[in-house]
């Protein structure tokens, strides 16, 4: 279902990346955000990670936009090693972070000045806030969008940069079901054009599977890489198919014993291997039966958002 | 409300589709509150006019007739207005909120004249009557003029100066942590005291008092507006700087694109009160020092006993304070205009 056209994308190879952040309050002991991380993403793939908060997720992603450096390892986009932060790597985060001070034409434009580009690339303003659907609004602050709007302009602003790879922080995570469920495919119509290379974080599974080329399960404390699994199902996806369903009882499974067992070495995955899912998860612990009752664990309450 | 209705009741049956006593009652209010609206400015300087012409005054007569032609001037322009705001909504809206307000302004007026002129509560040769005030405003007009022109130069040029270094330091202290270093201490030390403490060292220093008066109220609004200016940019929020980095930005579009437009309403919070600071140290170098400026007339009117004077600039001065004031507001309207529930001026 890959109906590529040109790839703006890029591939981005995380190796054996570790950060530690000093512990609130006594600064001689370092928490280990992330241990030893290593991730290679092909060019133009879309991937998704998922995990309890404090996993480390945004974390990797700030290291990958260059903000942090990390204590040890290295990040590759391409063959360009990451050093700082750049325009070639997008960022959005959960909150829109739209500045308030300028209209929504100049908030697109933003990157374009920060260039020095503007004059040279003026039109294409107005094809991004075409593509968001949002020209009504040239001339609108921030503080007049909705939820939705003001993150379908914090996507164009990032775009307009032509990123070859995106971070996406839970950029859907505060909005309302609907309003999430016509983001997600709106950012699938983004992504399906250009063929940007994407790293979403979430806290929403259904969001996961619906669009991500592979999901990346992480567990806190230290933070690491559970497992990867690839999603083959053909897009569109539809979010109440039984394979749909049955990836998402696996995953819910495999978080269920990420987060009750966190600092267990024993490793207990479960992970049905006749899914039409095929595991590519660096993990080499043995599957196991599944537990008795079906996962209502109280981390998950919060992980089911979108299921009509 | 009730009566107004049951009146309205008997009234109406003449016609077949009586209006509902409810609207019919609203429309008495409307037409109450319209009223109101159009007598109350005629009504007050009525008032004043009958205080001034009709009770005992123990001033000079001579100054009576200014005043008097001042009120029927009032008078004349309130009435003109209720005719011509039949026609002009806008006119109609304005004295809607406006009317009021003057109206107990002119009581005001009346009110002050009935202590001052007429019952003589307050010793006399400080405590004029308004017609006396209006006399000297306008037999001085020519000094008063003069003297506001130099006080509007001598605040401008030291205003301005003030906020011109003030930014720089502010941005440049709020923006490095290095600049913070040295820079905070000497804000910390040297800013609270009150620029006017400088006066007598200025005067020794300076080749010529207006030069000091513009170094001391420029020292006055230095210290709130670099203050605020240094809060505001080290309180920008990182997520924005984080963003701005993403898209590609560069130090000098961190600081001008992003670090001071968010630092704006802080730096303005600091422009009033340096505003407020320049217009006390403004008065008190032209009373001290400076020869001419408001400050100095007052003073100047004071030495001869001519009260009248004395409050003749005291009006003028709150005129012109305000409408400083009034105008950086406006500014700031403008500049802060995406801002989400501004208080208006």
């Amino acid at each position: 279902m890959v109906t590529t056209a040109s790839t703006e994308g890029s591939s981005l190879r995380i190796l054996g990346v570790s950060k530690s952040f000093p512990a609130p309050g006594n600064a001689a002991v370092h928490n280990l955000a992330l241990d030893t991380i290593t991730l290679s993403v092909a060019a133009g793939e879309l991937i998704a990670i998922i995990g309890p908060s404090g996993c480390g997720k945004s974390t990797m992603l700030r290291l990958v936009a260059g903000l942090d450096a990390p204590d040890s390892g290295e990040l590759w986009v391409g063959n360009d090693p990451i050093t700082a932060p750049s325009a070639e790597r997008g960022l959005v985060f959960q909150d829109p972070n739209l500045f308030p001070w300028l209209t929504v034409s100049r908030n697109i434009q933003a990157g374009l000045i920060a260039r020095g580009l503007l004059h040279k690339k003026r039109p294409e303003v107005n094809e991004f806030m075409r593509l968001v659907g949002l020209e009504a609004f040239a001339h609108a602050y921030p503080h007049h969008l909705s939820g939705g709007m003001a993150q379908r302009v914090a996507l164009a602003r990032a775009l307009i940069n032509h990123p070859k790879v995106l971070l996406l922080d839970e950029p859907l995570g505060a909005l309302d079901a609907f309003t999430r469920m016509r983001m997600q495919d709106e950012v699938l119509r983004l992504w399906q054009a250009r063929r940007t290379t994407m790293l979403l974080v979430t806290h929403d599974i259904d969001e996961a599977i619906y669009m991500a080329d592979r999901i990346v399960i992480m567990t806190p404390h230290p933070g690491r890489i559970e497992r990867t699994i690839s999603v083959t199902l053909d897009r569109p996806r539809q979010r109440n198919s039984p394979e749909f369903l049955r990836l998402r009882s696996d995953i819910l499974e495999q978080l269920h014993f990420a987060g009750n067992a966190k600092g267990e070495t024993n490793g207990r995955t479960s992970l049905d291997n006749n899914v039409d899912v095929d595991s590519v998860g660096k993990s080499n612990k043995p599957p196991f039966s599944p537990p008795d009752e079906p996962t209502t664990a109280p981390i998950m309450s919060g992980m089911t958002g979108t299921q009509d | 409300m009730l009566q107004t209705g049951q009146q309205q009741v008997i009234i109406v049956p003449q016609t077949v589709n009586a209006p509902v006593p409810k609207s019919a009652a609203s429309h008495t209010v409307a037409l109450k509150a319209r009223l109101q609206t159009l007598l109350a400015v005629p009504v007050a300087t009525s008032v004043a006019l009958a205080v001034h012409l009709c009770l005992p005054n123990n001033e000079l007569p001579l100054e009576a007739h200014l005043y008097s032609q001042f009120l029927a001037a009032v008078l004349g322009a309130a009435l003109a207005a209720d005719i011509i705001h039949f026609i002009w909504p806008g006119l109609r809206r304005w004295m809607r909120h406006m009317c009021p307000i003057f109206a107990a302004a002119i009581l005001t007026l009346a009110g002050w004249e009935l202590i001052t002129g007429i019952l003589r509560w307050l010793p006399l040769p400080y405590f004029p009557a308004p017609a006396a005030v209006l006399q000297s405003m306008v037999d001085d007009r020519a000094l008063l003029f003069d003297s506001t022109w130099h006080s509007l130069l001598l605040l401008l040029s030291g205003y301005v100066l003030g906020v011109v270094i003030a930014l720089i330091t502010g941005v440049c202290i709020g923006w490095s942590t290095r600049m913070r270093y040295w820079g905070m201490p000497l804000l910390k030390v040297v800013g609270p005291i009150p620029a006017t403490a400088w006066i007598p060292l200025a005067m020794v220093v300076s080749p010529s008092t207006m030069f000091s008066a513009v170094g001391l109220i420029a020292l006055a609004v230095w210290f709130p507006v670099s203050m605020l200016t240094i809060s505001g940019i080290a309180n920008t929020r990182a997520s924005y700087l984080d963003v701005a980095r993403t898209l590609g930005a560069g130090r000098w579009y961190l600081i001008f694109r992003v670090a001071i437009p968010a630092a704006m309403p802080s730096i303005f919070v600091g422009l009033f009160m340096g505003l407020g600071t320049s217009f006390l140290t403004l008065v008190v170098a032209e009373t001290v020092g400076v020869k001419s400026g408001l400050g100095w007339y007052v003073s100047w009117a004071q030495g001869w006993a001519e009260y009248g004077k004395v409050f003749a600039a005291l009006i003028i001065m709150a005129a012109f304070f305000s409408t400083i004031m009034t105008l950086l507001f406006k500014v700031r309207d403008r500049v802060l205009g995406w801002q989400k529930g501004m208080i208006k001026w």
